[in-house]
Protein backbone atom coordinates (compact mmCIF):
# COMPACT_ATOMS: atom_id res chain seq x y z
CA UNK A 1 0.00 0.00 0.00
CA UNK A 2 2.89 2.52 -0.06
CA UNK A 3 3.19 1.96 -3.87
CA UNK A 4 -0.43 3.86 -3.35
CA UNK A 5 1.02 6.96 -1.13
CA UNK A 6 3.68 7.40 -3.41
CA UNK A 7 1.92 7.75 -6.70
CA UNK A 8 -0.44 10.03 -5.26
CA UNK A 9 2.00 11.88 -4.01
CA UNK A 10 3.67 12.11 -7.05
CA UNK A 11 0.75 13.39 -9.30
CA UNK A 12 -0.46 15.48 -6.95
CA UNK A 13 1.67 18.46 -6.92
CA UNK A 14 1.44 18.20 -10.96
CA UNK A 15 -2.25 19.18 -10.80
CA UNK A 16 -2.13 21.24 -7.52
CA UNK A 17 -3.59 24.53 -8.79
CA UNK A 18 -5.77 22.95 -11.56
CA UNK A 19 -7.60 25.56 -13.49
CA UNK A 20 -9.32 23.70 -16.61
CA UNK A 21 -12.31 21.18 -16.29
CA UNK A 22 -10.26 18.67 -17.36
CA UNK A 23 -7.23 18.77 -15.06
CA UNK A 24 -9.67 19.52 -11.94
CA UNK A 25 -11.29 16.03 -13.37
CA UNK A 26 -8.03 14.14 -12.59
CA UNK A 27 -7.36 15.97 -9.88
CA UNK A 28 -10.41 14.83 -8.33
CA UNK A 29 -10.67 11.46 -9.67
CA UNK A 30 -7.17 10.40 -8.88
CA UNK A 31 -8.04 8.74 -5.21
CA UNK A 32 -10.16 6.63 -7.25
CA UNK A 33 -7.55 6.06 -9.56
CA UNK A 34 -5.31 4.64 -7.33
CA UNK A 35 -7.30 2.61 -4.61
CA UNK A 36 -7.22 -0.96 -4.46
CA UNK A 37 -10.63 -1.85 -4.69
CA UNK A 38 -11.91 -5.98 -3.49
CA UNK A 39 -11.89 -7.05 -7.35
CA UNK A 40 -8.47 -6.12 -7.51
CA UNK A 41 -7.54 -7.66 -4.63
CA UNK A 42 -9.06 -11.19 -5.62
CA UNK A 43 -6.95 -10.53 -9.16
CA UNK A 44 -3.51 -10.07 -7.11
CA UNK A 45 -4.97 -13.24 -5.43
CA UNK A 46 -5.06 -15.24 -8.47
CA UNK A 47 -2.44 -13.94 -10.20
CA UNK A 48 0.02 -15.15 -6.96
CA UNK A 49 -2.16 -18.45 -7.61
CA UNK A 50 -1.86 -19.30 -10.99
CA UNK A 51 2.15 -18.86 -11.35
CA UNK A 52 2.42 -21.20 -8.30
CA UNK A 53 0.49 -23.91 -9.38
CA UNK A 54 2.12 -23.33 -12.81
CA UNK A 55 5.63 -22.97 -11.37
CA UNK A 56 5.18 -26.49 -9.16
CA UNK A 57 4.47 -28.29 -12.18
CA UNK A 58 7.38 -26.81 -13.97
CA UNK A 59 9.69 -28.36 -11.29
CA UNK A 60 7.98 -31.21 -11.07
CA UNK A 61 8.59 -31.81 -14.51
CA UNK A 62 12.35 -30.82 -14.56
CA UNK A 63 13.50 -32.33 -11.15
CA UNK A 64 12.80 -35.84 -12.59
CA UNK A 65 14.65 -35.01 -15.38
CA UNK A 66 17.71 -33.95 -13.86
CA UNK A 67 17.72 -36.79 -11.67
CA UNK A 68 17.15 -39.13 -14.35
CA UNK A 69 20.46 -37.78 -16.07
CA UNK A 70 22.43 -37.90 -13.21
CA UNK A 71 21.42 -41.53 -12.15
CA UNK A 72 22.49 -42.32 -15.55
CA UNK A 73 25.88 -40.56 -15.53
CA UNK A 74 26.77 -42.09 -12.42
CA UNK A 75 26.07 -45.33 -12.88
CA UNK A 76 27.42 -45.25 -16.30
CA UNK A 77 30.90 -43.73 -15.02
CA UNK A 78 32.74 -46.95 -15.09
CA UNK A 79 32.45 -48.03 -18.84
CA UNK A 80 32.50 -44.36 -20.27
CA UNK A 81 35.35 -43.67 -22.42
CA UNK A 82 36.13 -43.59 -26.42
CA UNK A 83 37.15 -47.30 -26.63
CA UNK A 84 33.72 -47.87 -25.12
CA UNK A 85 32.23 -46.03 -28.78
CA UNK A 86 34.23 -47.44 -30.81
CA UNK A 87 34.77 -51.29 -29.82
CA UNK A 88 32.54 -53.95 -30.60
CA UNK A 89 30.65 -56.18 -27.80
CA UNK A 90 32.81 -59.06 -26.22
CA UNK A 91 32.35 -61.75 -24.67
CA UNK A 92 28.67 -62.29 -25.25
CA UNK A 93 28.12 -58.97 -24.76
CA UNK A 94 29.08 -58.67 -21.26
CA UNK A 95 32.26 -56.75 -22.01
CA UNK A 96 33.84 -54.29 -24.83
CA UNK A 97 31.95 -51.18 -26.36
CA UNK A 98 28.94 -50.48 -29.14
CA UNK A 99 30.54 -49.80 -31.76
CA UNK A 100 28.52 -52.24 -34.00
CA UNK A 101 25.49 -50.67 -32.26
CA UNK A 102 26.10 -46.81 -32.70
CA UNK A 103 27.17 -47.51 -36.26
CA UNK A 104 23.62 -49.40 -37.32
CA UNK A 105 21.72 -46.61 -35.68
CA UNK A 106 22.92 -44.38 -37.13
CA UNK A 107 22.87 -45.83 -40.75
CA UNK A 108 19.22 -46.76 -39.94
CA UNK A 109 18.27 -43.04 -39.22
CA UNK A 110 20.15 -41.23 -41.54
CA UNK A 111 18.60 -44.19 -44.56
CA UNK A 112 15.31 -43.73 -43.26
CA UNK A 113 15.56 -39.75 -43.01
CA UNK A 114 16.65 -39.82 -46.93
CA UNK A 115 13.64 -41.26 -47.64
CA UNK A 116 11.24 -39.88 -45.47
CA UNK A 117 12.07 -35.85 -45.51
CA UNK A 118 12.34 -35.55 -49.30
CA UNK A 119 8.58 -37.11 -49.80
CA UNK A 120 7.12 -35.93 -46.57
CA UNK A 121 7.91 -32.25 -47.34
CA UNK A 122 7.15 -32.33 -51.30
CA UNK A 123 4.44 -34.24 -50.24
CA UNK A 124 2.75 -31.86 -47.64
CA UNK A 125 4.00 -29.02 -49.98
CA UNK A 126 1.63 -30.02 -52.48
CA UNK A 127 -1.32 -31.08 -49.94
CA UNK A 128 -1.46 -27.05 -48.28
CA UNK A 129 -0.08 -25.46 -51.37
CA UNK A 130 -1.68 -26.90 -54.49
CA UNK A 131 -4.07 -29.45 -53.35
CA UNK A 132 -7.68 -27.58 -53.29
CA UNK A 133 -9.76 -27.92 -50.01
CA UNK A 134 -11.95 -30.72 -50.91
CA UNK A 135 -13.21 -34.63 -48.87
CA UNK A 136 -10.65 -36.22 -50.45
CA UNK A 137 -7.37 -33.90 -49.54
CA UNK A 138 -9.51 -33.83 -46.05
CA UNK A 139 -9.81 -37.45 -45.56
CA UNK A 140 -5.90 -37.67 -47.01
CA UNK A 141 -5.19 -35.08 -43.90
CA UNK A 142 -7.15 -36.94 -41.44
CA UNK A 143 -5.38 -39.87 -42.27
CA UNK A 144 -1.86 -38.97 -42.10
CA UNK A 145 -2.79 -37.20 -38.66
CA UNK A 146 -4.05 -40.73 -37.51
CA UNK A 147 -1.14 -42.62 -39.02
CA UNK A 148 1.43 -40.48 -37.37
CA UNK A 149 -0.40 -41.62 -33.64
CA UNK A 150 -0.14 -45.46 -34.71
CA UNK A 151 2.00 -47.26 -32.00
CA UNK A 152 5.11 -48.17 -33.77
CA UNK A 153 4.42 -52.09 -33.46
CA UNK A 154 1.52 -51.68 -36.07
CA UNK A 155 4.52 -50.32 -38.63
CA UNK A 156 6.47 -52.91 -37.76
CA UNK A 157 4.42 -55.33 -38.83
CA UNK A 158 3.61 -53.23 -41.95
CA UNK A 159 7.15 -52.90 -42.68
CA UNK A 160 7.61 -57.05 -42.21
CA UNK A 161 4.99 -57.28 -44.87
CA UNK A 162 5.63 -55.19 -47.23
CA UNK A 163 9.30 -54.71 -47.32
CA UNK A 164 10.99 -57.86 -45.74
CA UNK A 165 8.14 -60.42 -47.77
CA UNK A 166 6.84 -58.62 -50.28
CA UNK A 167 9.39 -56.69 -51.98
CA UNK A 168 12.37 -59.48 -50.73
CA UNK A 169 14.54 -57.30 -49.07
CA UNK A 170 14.80 -59.18 -46.34
CA UNK A 171 15.91 -58.73 -42.88
CA UNK A 172 18.13 -55.63 -44.00
CA UNK A 173 19.37 -52.51 -43.03
CA UNK A 174 17.31 -51.15 -45.82
CA UNK A 175 14.04 -53.00 -45.06
CA UNK A 176 14.43 -51.88 -41.26
CA UNK A 177 15.46 -48.24 -42.79
CA UNK A 178 12.39 -47.96 -44.75
CA UNK A 179 10.06 -49.38 -42.31
CA UNK A 180 11.02 -46.00 -39.81
CA UNK A 181 11.01 -43.64 -43.02
CA UNK A 182 6.89 -44.85 -43.11
CA UNK A 183 7.13 -44.48 -39.19
CA UNK A 184 7.81 -41.01 -39.41
CA UNK A 185 6.48 -40.09 -42.67
CA UNK A 186 3.23 -38.73 -41.40
CA UNK A 187 4.74 -36.46 -38.33
CA UNK A 188 6.92 -35.15 -40.71
CA UNK A 189 3.72 -34.28 -43.48
CA UNK A 190 1.78 -32.68 -40.43
CA UNK A 191 4.89 -31.17 -39.17
CA UNK A 192 5.22 -29.26 -42.45
CA UNK A 193 2.18 -28.73 -43.17
CA UNK A 194 2.06 -26.77 -40.07
CA UNK A 195 5.01 -24.61 -40.64
CA UNK A 196 3.85 -23.68 -44.25
CA UNK A 197 0.39 -22.67 -42.88
CA UNK A 198 1.66 -20.40 -40.26
CA UNK A 199 2.95 -18.07 -43.27
CA UNK A 200 0.78 -15.42 -44.10
CA UNK A 201 -1.99 -15.50 -47.05
CA UNK A 202 -1.78 -12.06 -47.71
CA UNK A 203 2.55 -12.99 -48.45
CA UNK A 204 0.87 -15.41 -51.54
CA UNK A 205 -2.14 -13.09 -52.46
CA UNK A 206 0.67 -10.45 -53.06
CA UNK A 207 2.80 -12.62 -54.97
CA UNK A 208 -0.20 -14.52 -56.93
CA UNK A 209 -1.21 -10.76 -58.36
CA UNK A 210 1.96 -9.53 -59.42
CA UNK A 211 1.94 -12.70 -62.09
CA UNK A 212 4.06 -15.14 -59.57
CA UNK A 213 2.92 -19.31 -60.49
CA UNK A 214 2.35 -21.37 -57.29
CA UNK A 215 6.03 -22.21 -57.39
CA UNK A 216 7.60 -19.05 -57.80
CA UNK A 217 5.79 -17.95 -54.65
CA UNK A 218 6.65 -21.13 -52.84
CA UNK A 219 10.14 -20.87 -53.80
CA UNK A 220 10.75 -16.97 -53.04
CA UNK A 221 8.50 -16.40 -49.90
CA UNK A 222 6.76 -19.69 -48.45
CA UNK A 223 9.99 -21.76 -48.43
CA UNK A 224 12.19 -19.63 -46.76
CA UNK A 225 9.92 -18.39 -43.98
CA UNK A 226 8.76 -21.84 -43.08
CA UNK A 227 12.15 -23.73 -43.38
CA UNK A 228 13.12 -22.99 -39.87
CA UNK A 229 9.99 -25.69 -38.79
CA UNK A 230 10.20 -27.85 -41.56
CA UNK A 231 13.81 -28.69 -40.30
CA UNK A 232 12.77 -28.87 -36.67
CA UNK A 233 9.71 -31.05 -37.66
CA UNK A 234 12.41 -33.31 -39.67
CA UNK A 235 15.05 -33.57 -36.83
CA UNK A 236 12.48 -34.23 -34.01
CA UNK A 237 11.24 -37.07 -35.80
CA UNK A 238 15.65 -38.44 -35.82
CA UNK A 239 15.64 -38.47 -32.44
CA UNK A 240 12.46 -40.94 -32.37
CA UNK A 241 13.69 -43.01 -35.51
CA UNK A 242 16.59 -43.32 -33.01
CA UNK A 243 15.07 -44.19 -30.10
CA UNK A 244 12.45 -47.01 -31.37
CA UNK A 245 13.07 -50.80 -31.39
CA UNK A 246 9.80 -52.16 -32.15
CA UNK A 247 10.19 -50.90 -36.25
CA UNK A 248 13.39 -52.23 -36.37
CA UNK A 249 13.53 -55.56 -34.39
CA UNK A 250 11.28 -57.67 -36.83
CA UNK A 251 13.23 -55.96 -39.94
CA UNK A 252 17.06 -56.16 -39.69
CA UNK A 253 18.19 -55.58 -36.63
CA UNK A 254 20.05 -58.16 -34.81
CA UNK A 255 20.96 -58.89 -31.04
CA UNK A 256 24.62 -59.56 -32.19
CA UNK A 257 26.97 -58.56 -35.18
CA UNK A 258 30.46 -58.04 -35.01
CA UNK A 259 31.97 -55.52 -37.97
CA UNK A 260 35.47 -54.05 -38.65
CA UNK A 261 35.95 -51.93 -35.74
CA UNK A 262 36.06 -48.21 -36.52
CA UNK A 263 35.56 -48.26 -40.07
CA UNK A 264 32.40 -46.19 -40.67
CA UNK A 265 31.54 -47.77 -44.19
CA UNK A 266 31.53 -51.38 -42.14
CA UNK A 267 27.87 -51.86 -43.16
CA UNK A 268 26.31 -52.96 -46.30
CA UNK A 269 22.27 -51.91 -47.76
CA UNK A 270 21.40 -55.62 -47.14
CA UNK A 271 23.25 -56.21 -43.74
CA UNK A 272 21.81 -56.76 -40.63
CA UNK A 273 22.98 -54.88 -38.01
CA UNK A 274 22.88 -53.64 -34.16
CA UNK A 275 21.05 -50.63 -32.98
CA UNK A 276 21.70 -48.97 -29.70
CA UNK A 277 17.64 -49.27 -28.56
CA UNK A 278 17.96 -53.16 -29.16
CA UNK A 279 21.16 -53.60 -27.87
CA UNK A 280 19.83 -51.73 -24.52
CA UNK A 281 17.01 -54.22 -24.41
CA UNK A 282 18.96 -57.24 -25.24
CA UNK A 283 21.95 -56.60 -22.41
CA UNK A 284 19.19 -55.42 -20.03
CA UNK A 285 16.89 -58.42 -20.18
CA UNK A 286 18.42 -61.03 -22.44
CA UNK A 287 21.70 -61.63 -21.58
CA UNK A 288 22.42 -62.80 -17.78
CA UNK A 289 25.46 -61.21 -16.07
CA UNK A 290 26.61 -58.05 -17.73
CA UNK A 291 28.34 -55.66 -15.54
CA UNK A 292 25.84 -52.91 -14.40
CA UNK A 293 27.62 -50.27 -16.22
CA UNK A 294 27.49 -51.72 -19.42
CA UNK A 295 23.30 -50.83 -20.32
CA UNK A 296 24.04 -47.61 -18.38
CA UNK A 297 26.83 -46.83 -20.70
CA UNK A 298 24.34 -47.74 -23.84
CA UNK A 299 21.32 -45.96 -22.70
CA UNK A 300 24.07 -42.38 -21.84
CA UNK A 301 25.51 -43.17 -25.56
CA UNK A 302 21.70 -43.41 -26.96
CA UNK A 303 20.65 -40.26 -25.05
CA UNK A 304 23.40 -38.26 -25.60
CA UNK A 305 23.03 -39.08 -29.34
CA UNK A 306 19.60 -38.12 -29.18
CA UNK A 307 20.51 -34.75 -27.41
CA UNK A 308 22.83 -33.87 -29.72
CA UNK A 309 20.38 -34.15 -33.01
CA UNK A 310 18.18 -31.78 -30.66
CA UNK A 311 20.92 -29.49 -30.02
CA UNK A 312 21.72 -29.37 -34.02
CA UNK A 313 17.78 -28.61 -34.19
CA UNK A 314 17.91 -26.03 -31.76
CA UNK A 315 21.22 -24.16 -32.78
CA UNK A 316 19.77 -24.67 -36.97
CA UNK A 317 16.67 -23.14 -35.83
CA UNK A 318 18.03 -20.23 -34.63
CA UNK A 319 20.26 -19.34 -37.24
CA UNK A 320 16.90 -19.62 -39.80
CA UNK A 321 14.77 -17.93 -37.63
CA UNK A 322 17.41 -14.82 -37.32
CA UNK A 323 17.25 -15.07 -41.09
CA UNK A 324 13.23 -14.74 -40.97
CA UNK A 325 11.88 -11.63 -42.23
CA UNK A 326 8.90 -10.96 -40.71
CA UNK B 1 -15.47 8.22 -74.85
CA UNK B 2 -15.43 6.13 -77.76
CA UNK B 3 -16.51 2.33 -77.52
CA UNK B 4 -12.92 0.91 -79.10
CA UNK B 5 -11.33 3.08 -75.79
CA UNK B 6 -12.59 0.36 -74.04
CA UNK B 7 -10.28 -0.62 -71.72
CA UNK B 8 -12.22 -3.24 -69.35
CA UNK B 9 -15.67 -4.59 -70.29
CA UNK B 10 -17.66 -6.44 -67.58
CA UNK B 11 -21.25 -7.44 -68.82
CA UNK B 12 -23.91 -9.14 -66.51
CA UNK B 13 -21.25 -9.81 -64.01
CA UNK B 14 -22.49 -12.76 -61.13
CA UNK B 15 -20.25 -13.74 -58.04
CA UNK B 16 -21.16 -16.45 -55.36
CA UNK B 17 -19.20 -17.60 -52.82
CA UNK B 18 -21.58 -20.60 -51.78
CA UNK B 19 -25.05 -19.12 -51.04
CA UNK B 20 -24.02 -15.70 -50.76
CA UNK B 21 -24.42 -13.22 -53.71
CA UNK B 22 -21.69 -10.99 -53.58
CA UNK B 23 -22.21 -9.47 -57.47
CA UNK B 24 -25.78 -9.32 -58.78
CA UNK B 25 -25.74 -9.44 -62.52
CA UNK B 26 -23.34 -5.68 -62.96
CA UNK B 27 -22.43 -4.39 -66.29
CA UNK B 28 -20.05 -1.45 -66.80
CA UNK B 29 -16.67 -0.22 -68.86
CA UNK B 30 -13.38 1.26 -68.27
CA UNK B 31 -11.74 3.55 -70.37
CA UNK B 32 -8.43 3.80 -71.42
CA UNK B 33 -6.23 6.36 -69.27
CA UNK B 34 -9.19 7.34 -66.90
CA UNK B 35 -9.77 7.28 -63.30
CA UNK B 36 -12.73 5.36 -62.75
CA UNK B 37 -14.02 5.01 -58.81
CA UNK B 38 -16.52 2.72 -57.29
CA UNK B 39 -17.72 3.92 -53.96
CA UNK B 40 -19.94 2.13 -51.77
CA UNK B 41 -20.70 0.52 -47.99
CA UNK B 42 -18.81 -2.74 -47.12
CA UNK B 43 -20.03 -5.92 -48.86
CA UNK B 44 -21.27 -4.14 -51.89
CA UNK B 45 -18.60 -6.60 -54.14
CA UNK B 46 -15.92 -3.56 -54.98
CA UNK B 47 -13.04 -6.10 -54.08
CA UNK B 48 -14.78 -9.05 -55.89
CA UNK B 49 -14.76 -7.39 -58.64
CA UNK B 50 -11.05 -6.64 -58.82
CA UNK B 51 -10.37 -10.19 -58.09
CA UNK B 52 -12.73 -10.90 -60.95
CA UNK B 53 -10.85 -8.90 -63.38
CA UNK B 54 -6.86 -10.43 -62.26
CA UNK B 55 -8.59 -13.45 -61.80
CA UNK B 56 -7.49 -13.79 -58.50
CA UNK B 57 -10.63 -15.52 -58.02
CA UNK B 58 -10.26 -18.61 -58.84
CA UNK B 59 -8.06 -18.88 -55.90
CA UNK B 60 -10.73 -17.86 -53.84
CA UNK B 61 -12.63 -21.74 -52.23
CA UNK B 62 -16.56 -22.42 -53.98
CA UNK B 63 -16.76 -18.86 -55.56
CA UNK B 64 -18.71 -18.80 -58.78
CA UNK B 65 -18.44 -16.44 -61.63
CA UNK B 66 -21.33 -16.24 -64.67
CA UNK B 67 -20.89 -13.20 -66.97
CA UNK B 68 -18.03 -12.16 -68.75
CA UNK B 69 -15.06 -9.85 -68.33
CA UNK B 70 -13.67 -8.98 -70.92
CA UNK B 71 -9.68 -6.83 -70.75
CA UNK B 72 -8.69 -5.29 -73.99
CA UNK B 73 -11.33 -7.02 -75.69
CA UNK B 74 -10.45 -10.62 -74.23
CA UNK B 75 -12.29 -12.42 -72.05
CA UNK B 76 -10.58 -12.86 -68.98
CA UNK B 77 -11.26 -16.51 -68.53
CA UNK B 78 -10.50 -16.98 -71.99
CA UNK B 79 -6.58 -15.52 -71.68
CA UNK B 80 -3.81 -18.07 -72.75
CA UNK B 81 -1.19 -16.98 -69.39
CA UNK B 82 -3.11 -15.64 -66.09
CA UNK B 83 0.12 -14.87 -65.60
CA UNK B 84 0.75 -12.30 -68.31
CA UNK B 85 -3.06 -10.96 -67.83
CA UNK B 86 -2.22 -10.85 -63.89
CA UNK B 87 1.06 -8.57 -65.19
CA UNK B 88 -1.21 -6.46 -67.14
CA UNK B 89 -3.01 -5.19 -63.93
CA UNK B 90 -1.73 -4.08 -61.15
CA UNK B 91 -2.97 -4.71 -57.50
CA UNK B 92 -2.72 -2.55 -54.56
CA UNK B 93 -4.64 -3.93 -51.55
CA UNK B 94 -5.75 -2.12 -47.96
CA UNK B 95 -3.60 -3.52 -45.75
CA UNK B 96 -0.03 -2.86 -47.24
CA UNK B 97 1.71 -6.19 -47.73
CA UNK B 98 5.61 -5.74 -47.83
CA UNK B 99 7.10 -8.82 -48.43
CA UNK B 100 9.67 -10.85 -45.95
CA UNK B 101 12.59 -9.47 -48.28
CA UNK B 102 14.67 -6.50 -48.75
CA UNK B 103 13.37 -3.38 -50.60
CA UNK B 104 14.88 -3.87 -53.67
CA UNK B 105 13.50 -7.22 -53.86
CA UNK B 106 10.00 -6.38 -53.19
CA UNK B 107 9.94 -4.29 -56.27
CA UNK B 108 12.35 -6.65 -58.21
CA UNK B 109 9.92 -9.77 -57.56
CA UNK B 110 7.74 -9.23 -60.39
CA UNK B 111 10.00 -8.48 -63.40
CA UNK B 112 12.14 -11.63 -61.84
CA UNK B 113 9.08 -13.54 -61.59
CA UNK B 114 8.56 -12.38 -65.11
CA UNK B 115 12.66 -13.83 -66.57
CA UNK B 116 14.14 -10.50 -66.11
CA UNK B 117 17.59 -11.52 -64.64
CA UNK B 118 19.57 -8.85 -65.97
CA UNK B 119 20.51 -6.76 -62.93
CA UNK B 120 20.94 -2.79 -64.81
CA UNK B 121 17.44 -3.87 -65.78
CA UNK B 122 16.41 -4.71 -62.69
CA UNK B 123 18.15 -1.87 -61.15
CA UNK B 124 16.47 0.67 -63.24
CA UNK B 125 13.14 -0.60 -63.04
CA UNK B 126 13.41 -0.97 -59.03
CA UNK B 127 14.52 3.20 -59.15
CA UNK B 128 11.85 4.34 -61.88
CA UNK B 129 9.13 2.42 -60.06
CA UNK B 130 9.97 3.63 -55.96
CA UNK B 131 10.39 7.25 -57.80
CA UNK B 132 6.43 6.27 -59.19
CA UNK B 133 5.35 5.76 -55.83
CA UNK B 134 6.64 8.93 -53.87
CA UNK B 135 9.06 6.67 -52.44
CA UNK B 136 12.28 6.67 -53.88
CA UNK B 137 13.89 9.73 -51.42
CA UNK B 138 13.24 7.86 -48.59
CA UNK B 139 14.73 4.72 -49.41
CA UNK B 140 17.47 5.27 -51.60
CA UNK B 141 20.15 4.61 -48.72
CA UNK B 142 18.63 1.45 -47.64
CA UNK B 143 17.86 -0.82 -50.62
CA UNK B 144 18.80 -3.91 -49.06
CA UNK B 145 17.11 -3.47 -45.15
CA UNK B 146 13.90 -5.34 -44.97
CA UNK B 147 10.48 -4.25 -46.60
CA UNK B 148 8.24 -5.08 -43.71
CA UNK B 149 10.50 -2.89 -41.76
CA UNK B 150 9.23 0.54 -42.50
CA UNK B 151 6.20 2.55 -41.64
CA UNK B 152 2.43 1.48 -42.62
CA UNK B 153 2.34 4.23 -45.14
CA UNK B 154 6.49 3.64 -46.98
CA UNK B 155 4.76 0.30 -47.10
CA UNK B 156 1.66 0.87 -48.91
CA UNK B 157 3.97 2.83 -51.64
CA UNK B 158 6.13 -0.07 -51.64
CA UNK B 159 3.10 -1.95 -52.54
CA UNK B 160 2.34 0.53 -54.83
CA UNK B 161 5.72 0.42 -56.42
CA UNK B 162 5.58 -3.29 -56.89
CA UNK B 163 2.24 -2.83 -58.19
CA UNK B 164 3.75 -1.27 -61.09
CA UNK B 165 7.29 -3.06 -61.08
CA UNK B 166 5.79 -4.96 -64.27
CA UNK B 167 4.66 -2.11 -65.89
CA UNK B 168 0.83 -2.74 -65.77
CA UNK B 169 -1.58 -0.95 -68.43
CA UNK B 170 -4.39 -1.04 -65.34
CA UNK B 171 -3.75 -0.06 -61.96
CA UNK B 172 -6.36 -1.35 -59.20
CA UNK B 173 -6.25 0.40 -55.87
CA UNK B 174 -8.13 -1.25 -53.54
CA UNK B 175 -9.25 1.46 -50.20
CA UNK B 176 -5.30 2.24 -50.26
CA UNK B 177 -5.54 4.84 -47.92
CA UNK B 178 -6.74 2.33 -44.74
CA UNK B 179 -4.01 2.13 -43.41
CA UNK B 180 -1.82 5.15 -44.34
CA UNK B 181 -2.14 8.86 -42.47
CA UNK B 182 -3.92 11.00 -44.62
CA UNK B 183 -0.48 13.32 -45.77
CA UNK B 184 0.93 10.35 -47.17
CA UNK B 185 -2.36 9.74 -49.06
CA UNK B 186 -2.12 12.65 -50.69
CA UNK B 187 0.78 12.02 -51.69
CA UNK B 188 -0.56 8.96 -53.52
CA UNK B 189 -3.22 10.63 -54.96
CA UNK B 190 -0.65 13.24 -56.39
CA UNK B 191 1.03 10.20 -57.75
CA UNK B 192 -2.13 8.63 -59.05
CA UNK B 193 -2.55 11.76 -60.89
CA UNK B 194 0.64 11.80 -62.54
CA UNK B 195 0.05 8.01 -63.23
CA UNK B 196 -3.22 8.72 -65.24
CA UNK B 197 -1.50 8.99 -68.94
CA UNK B 198 -0.19 6.34 -69.05
CA UNK B 199 -2.24 3.64 -67.06
CA UNK B 200 -5.97 3.08 -66.32
CA UNK B 201 -6.67 2.85 -62.60
CA UNK B 202 -9.61 1.83 -60.99
CA UNK B 203 -10.17 3.27 -57.62
CA UNK B 204 -12.22 1.22 -54.89
CA UNK B 205 -12.67 3.29 -52.23
CA UNK B 206 -14.73 4.35 -49.02
CA UNK B 207 -13.45 7.88 -49.46
CA UNK B 208 -16.74 9.46 -51.28
CA UNK B 209 -14.76 12.58 -51.11
CA UNK B 210 -11.19 10.92 -52.43
CA UNK B 211 -13.39 9.72 -55.32
CA UNK B 212 -15.05 13.40 -56.17
CA UNK B 213 -10.79 14.45 -56.12
CA UNK B 214 -8.98 12.24 -58.56
CA UNK B 215 -11.84 10.44 -60.69
CA UNK B 216 -13.43 11.26 -63.68
CA UNK B 217 -16.28 8.76 -63.87
CA UNK B 218 -17.60 7.25 -60.41
CA UNK B 219 -19.45 4.23 -59.88
CA UNK B 220 -22.03 3.73 -57.31
CA UNK B 221 -22.33 -0.13 -55.63
CA UNK B 222 -24.91 -1.36 -53.51
CA UNK B 223 -25.33 -4.91 -52.00
CA UNK B 224 -23.75 -6.13 -55.32
CA UNK B 225 -25.65 -4.33 -57.56
CA UNK B 226 -24.73 -1.34 -59.70
CA UNK B 227 -27.19 1.65 -58.80
CA UNK B 228 -25.16 4.31 -61.01
CA UNK B 229 -22.33 4.62 -62.98
CA UNK B 230 -21.35 8.10 -64.72
CA UNK B 231 -18.76 11.32 -64.87
CA UNK B 232 -18.50 13.17 -61.90
CA UNK B 233 -20.18 16.24 -62.87
CA UNK B 234 -23.04 14.25 -62.71
CA UNK B 235 -22.58 11.84 -59.51
CA UNK B 236 -21.44 14.60 -57.39
CA UNK B 237 -23.83 17.16 -58.68
CA UNK B 238 -27.07 17.70 -56.81
CA UNK B 239 -29.28 15.87 -59.18
CA UNK B 240 -27.73 12.67 -60.40
CA UNK B 241 -30.12 9.77 -61.69
CA UNK B 242 -30.69 7.81 -58.59
CA UNK B 243 -31.86 9.59 -55.42
CA UNK B 244 -29.77 6.87 -53.22
CA UNK B 245 -26.64 8.00 -55.20
CA UNK B 246 -27.27 11.48 -53.95
CA UNK B 247 -27.99 10.15 -50.43
CA UNK B 248 -24.66 8.13 -50.27
CA UNK B 249 -22.57 11.04 -51.88
CA UNK B 250 -24.07 13.71 -50.08
CA UNK B 251 -23.66 11.80 -46.27
CA UNK B 252 -27.08 11.21 -45.77
CA UNK B 253 -27.04 7.93 -45.60
CA UNK B 254 -24.41 4.71 -45.42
Amino acid sequence: MTGKQETVSLFKPKLGGADTGLQKELATGNESFFTTTPFDRKKRLTEIVAKSVLLLMTLLMVIPLILIVCYLLYKAFPVLSLDFLFTNPTRGMRAGGIWAALLGTMYLVVISLLVSAPIGVLAAIYLSEYAGDNWLTRIINLAVVNLAGVPSIVHALFGVGAFVLFARMGRSILAASLTLAIMTLPVIIAATNEALRAVPMAFREACWNVGATRWQTIRSIVLPNSISGILTGIILQVSRAAGETAPIMFTGAVFYKAISEGDPFAYGLFDQCMALSMHLFTISTQVPGVPEAVPYGTAVVLLGTVLLVNMLAIVLRMYLRSRKKW
Amino acid sequence: MRDDDKKIEISNLRVTYGEKEALKGISLDVYENEILSIIGPAQSGKTTLLKVINRTIDLVPDAKVQGTAKVDGENVRDVKSVYQLRRKIGMVFPLPVGLPLSIYDNVAFAPRAAGIRNRKDLDAIVEHCLQQAALWDEVKDRLDSLGTRLSGGQQQRLTIARALSHQPEILCLDEFSIAVDPVTTMRIEDVLKELRSQVTIILVTNLVQQARRLADRTAFLLNGELIEIDINEVIFSDSPANQMTYDYVSGTFG
